[in-house]
């Protein structure tokens, strides 16, 4: 039925256009326009571009407003706040290029349409203005690449002293997240150890790994630095934040990181939001396979003091598994064995 | 083909008994003539170009309309369609992967530089044919043998390649990860081996014939825009091509040979993969130091296609000549020395950011110079419309906005957010996709009187225009909001997350907005085939050009000249020059010819001119004397 339907109507569009077009062919001849250089046609074209930069103009005007506490997500970390200050300084900028040249695009057509009685004035070059428009963009650019560049150091330098680490692991279909206990150190991993118990490789005869722990979300203190430590399993990922402004590709066999200052917990951006259910999210945003849309893992945002008090009482790996202890050397053995009797 | 057995065949013929001893395999089907070639190649990226077109509709569906019940594709995508009537999310992934290959390699590189350098550069720099006239057909027959083991893949059972067009490895390099990654992968690699191939025997060709078959009088600085395009878009093409192939190899050997280029810490399906070492990250170097210069291979032909457009039909001189040739100059050099901005969240070093960050920013100087020429060539200009004018209006337009949107990519800082959002997709499709497809259509529109000997119908060319040029920006416009929203690319759906979990209706509206645009192009196909054989019977000089290949018969024969290949003058763009009785003066005319409209320096040249011509005659009168 669908089938029919749809050839019906392309039967229709065919003819429809097949007709306008022999008509129009008809009149064009009996008028004798197909013999002028610029037919009536010229001075309609003319006046769409108008139309054109009008109509449009109106909807992206009244679009970006009406919309923009849409597609302008609050800001949650510090260095979103420089980032977003760039981009609407570039939109500022490119916003009024944007605006100037296409004025001049769509008005000089209309102005300088055809005319027999009227010559183009030969105007070849001018060096002068050449220099101008080159220069021009260059200092502005300039300008732009700077400040970004600045702002681009202070991003990707080392990450302070006392930044808080989580490891976070992309694999096909979502992120593990590991956090380095006590010691504040992450123990070694190594792919080669991964089992269907310790999915994330750890590699528990290093004692730095015996008090690392998981958790089902990634919890971070607010206004506290935080290192993400990334990695992948299989395939690349890329972990996107997009409250934080974060985001950084996980890559197997490469480690990469990205730290960052969080300023809002998600109880303060629910009221700022209005949505009682916000929740802050990572997405994977490298084509990774068939559930790359589906890689969501939520951050909960905390005051320091709930994420001193939550960390604290978060059982290891070896804890909550203590088979995973099993075959260590003994001396390894003996700290895990500690750790599994304090509690 | 001799010289003179091109001469004995006068203009006035009919085409099609051009070439007596020609038979219908060597005239239509395995030919040398650049004319022939040049077509074969159109009508294959036009072939291609809906088919890519009907992927991304398809897609669009799924993304406008994710509750759609698709059964009745099923005639069409088969077992792709499950029980409930929805796409498979993992052919998605293979649509848009196909999509990005169809329309990046298949259509707007051989498409558009195969169609028009072929076309264009013998007819436009006079000469009687490409330099090697075998290998131009060689690498039209590459290219027909890619796209055939490019479509079969399609037809696989795993599908055809489905990690995206950049195909990053592991993604690419392991079956485990993606049923694509399979067979499908590996057409994809053998399919991109003979197009790369055939890239760099038509580019060797394009710029061998620049650089030797160019006429009496042809110095490069008379050369058309066009030409210049062309060759600059070869020469780039030339230089980075090889290094996709290096990429490709390694990746061949990575899949089949146990290799470890790219792999490395590797657990996947339940096992541990011996490889270590490998990097994804020198994949991903590899790929974009052919991949952002392509985009410029992309680009060029269509830039210099409107900038010879817009020049005749505003009956004036292009703007500034020199500064365009020195833009497109500095444009091919800087697209070597950029190609990592597309990486600044992959992990590499920031510091290398830094310094592409501030590379990327400088080749927005010369694209700005040429936007303002353009603006200044139409400036008191006496514009006539014609469709292919209008389109080159329309891809002006397209630069401009998908150009400004890149400075903010190109930005590393900015760039976090907006990497691999819909924001890449809106800025890319607009500056490279969008923009360089004009190019094309307004080059079909302006030379398909000398490739057919007939008009295209110009009121159906303004309605294909003004529904394509609208319909492109309702597509990509609005991404750019979902873009800045942060919506990921190649998400099957946007509903797993709450951030993306709106704005279906304009998701819906873009859908509705591309199938528009994508029907409308079949008034263009309509347009295009009808014309060939009904069309108005075209002039010798249609657009009232300036350039060499008007000079032509109506129908050129293999040879394109009958007798003497005319000599050149002058530069291309003596349009409206004051003192001269017409508006254009083409180059074949000499400056002796026109003392009336001659520039003070041009009347110097007058002198020198002379003293050639009679040096010339000389050397034709001892000769004749000699027989």
């Amino acid at each position: 039925m669908y089938g029919f339907l749809i050839g019906v109507g392309v039967l229709l569009i065919f003819s429809i256009i097949w007709m306008v077009y022999r008509i129009q062919t008809l009149v064009s001849v009996v008028k004798g326009s197909d013999k002028k250089i610029a037919s009536g046609s010229n001075k309609v074209n003319a006046i769409l571009f108008i139309v054109f930069l009008v109509g449009t103009s109106i909807l992206m005007f009244w679009y970006s407003i009406k919309e923009f506490h849409n597609y302008q997500l609050p800001i949650a970390s510090e260095h979103g706040v420089v980032t977003d200050r760039l981009f609407w300084v570039t939109m500022a900028i490119t916003g009024v290029v944007f605006l100037i040249t296409h004025v001049l695009l769509f008005i000089f057509p209309y102005k300088y349409q055809y005319s027999e009685k009227r010559k183009a004035s030969f105007y070849p070059d001018n060096n002068k203005l050449e220099v101008i428009w080159t220069i021009v963009p260059g200092i502005v650019l300039a300008g732009l690449v700077i400040s970004g560049w600045m702002a681009w150091s202070d991003i990707t330098a080392p990450a302070p002293e006392n930044a808080h680490t989580v490891e976070i692991m992309g694999y096909q279909f979502a992120w593990e997240v590991r956090y380095p206990g006590k010691d504040n150190v992450l123990g070694d991993y190594d792919y080669r150890l991964i089992t269907a118990t310790n999915s994330h490789g750890i590699d528990f005869t290093d004692k730095n790994a015996i008090d690392d722990f998981p958790s089902p979300v990634v919890v971070i203190p607010k206004g506290e630095p935080v290192l993400f430590k990334i990695r992948a399993r299989d395939v690349l990922h890329s972990v996107f934040s997009p409250h934080m402004r974060l985001k950084m590709d996980a890559v197997p066999g490469m480690p990469t990181r990205f730290w960052f200052v969080p300023t809002k917990t998600t109880a303060e951006m629910r009221i700022e939001t209005g949505n009682p259910d916000f929740q802050y999210e990572i997405a994977c945003t490298e084509i990774c396979g068939r559930g790359h849309f589906s890689m969501r893992k939520i951050i909960e945002v905390v005051e320091p003091e709930a994420y001193q008090k939550w960390y604290a009482e978060q059982k290891s790996f070896i804890q909550m598994n203590p088979s995973l202890a099993a075959g260590l050397p003994s001396e390894t053995k003996e700290v895990a064995e500690i750790q599994l009797s304090e509690k | 083909m001799s010289t003179a057995s091109v001469a004995n065949h006068g203009a006035a013929h009919d085409h099609g008994d051009h070439e007596h001893h020609d038979n219908f395999v060597t005239k239509y089907i395995f030919s040398q003539d650049h004319k022939m070639i040049a077509k074969q190649y159109l009508v294959t990226g036009m072939f291609w170009a809906l088919l890519g077109g009907f992927l991304s509709v398809l897609f669009r569906l799924q993304l406008g309309f994710p509750e759609m019940d698709m059964s009745f594709l099923r005639p069409i995508l088969g077992g792709w369609i499950d029980e409930t009537g929805h796409l498979d999310p993992t052919f998605y992934l293979a649509l848009v992967t196909m999509h990005g290959t169809i329309m990046v390699f298949f259509v707007l590189t051989a498409g558009l530089s195969g169609t028009f350098s072929n076309f264009l550069i013998p007819l436009q720099i006079g000469a009687r044919d490409m330099a090697s006239g075998f290998m131009n057909m060689l690498s039209y027959w590459l290219f027909f043998l890619s796209g055939v083991i490019m479509f079969i893949s399609l037809f696989l059972k795993t599908g055809p390649a489905s990690g995206g067009w950049v195909v990053y490895p592991p993604l690419s390099a392991l079956e485990q990860a993606i049923p694509g990654s399979g067979l499908g992968m590996t057409l994809w690699l053998v399919a991109m081996t003979f197009f790369i191939a055939s890239s760099l025997m038509g580019g060797i060709n394009y710029i061998t014939t620049v650089i030797n078959l160019r006429t009496k009088g042809m110095s490069f600085s008379k050369l058309p825009l066009t030409i210049w395009a062309f060759f600059l878009t070869a020469v780039i093409g030339l230089l980075s091509f090889p290094v996709l192939f290096a990429a490709a190899l390694l990746l061949v050997f990575d899949r089949s040979f146990g290799t470890s280029f790219y792999l490395s810490d590797i657990y996947i399906g339940g096992e541990a993969l011996p490889n270590t070492g490998g990097s994804p990250v020198l994949y991903q170097h590899l790929f974009w130091f052919l991949g952002h210069p392509e985009v410029y291979i992309v680009l060029l032909p269509a830039l210099g296609i409107t900038s010879e457009v817009i020049a005749t039909n505003s009956r004036k001189p292009i703007f500034g000549y020199k500064a365009m040739i020195i833009s497109l100059l500095g444009i091919t050099v800087l697209s070597f020395v950029v190609w990592a901005h597309h990486m600044f969240v992959s992990g590499m070093n920031p510091f290398l950011g830094s310094i592409f960050m501030f590379l990327t920013l400088i080749i927005a100087v010369p694209s700005a110079v040429k936007v303002f020429n353009y603006l200044t060539t139409l400036w008191r200009g006496n514009l006539i419309f014609t469709p292919a004018m209008l389109f080159s209006i329309g891809l002006v337009s397209f630069f401009i906005s998908g150009g400004l949107t890149g400075i903010f990519l190109g930005s590393s800082a900015i760039d976090i957010q907006l990497h691999d959002t819909y924001f890449v997709v809106a800025h890319f499709h607009l500056v490279m996709g969008s923009a360089s497809f004009f190019g094309m259509i307004a080059g079909v529109y302006h030379w398909f009187p000398k490739m057919f000997g007939r008009m295209m119908d110009a009121k159906l060319g303004y309605i294909h225009f003004w529904i394509t040029f609208v319909g492109v920006y309702m597509v990509f416009f609005p991404m750019h909001y979902i873009g800045i929203a942060g919506f990921p690319r190649r998400y099957y759906t946007f509903t797993n997350f709450d951030f993306t979990n709106m704005y279906t209706d304009l998701n819906m509206f873009v859908s509705v907005a591309a199938i528009i645009t994508f029907a409308a192009q079949f008034i263009f196909l309509f347009n295009f085939f009808y014309s060939m054989y009904k069309g108005r019977k075209a002039t010798l000089n249609p657009w009232q050009s300036n350039t060499l290949e008007w000079t032509t018969p109506l129908h050129p024969g293999h040879g394109n000249w009958p007798g003497e290949i005319p000599s050149v003058y002058r530069w291309p763009y003596d349009y409206s020059k004051p003192g001269a009785e017409e508006d254009f003066i083409p180059q074949t005319v000499p400056l002796s010819a026109t003392p009336e409209s001659n520039l003070p320096h041009e009347q110097e040249l007058v002198k020198v001119e002379l003293e050639i011509m009679k040096e010339e005659e000389d050397v034709l009168v001892s000769n004749e004397a000699k027989h």
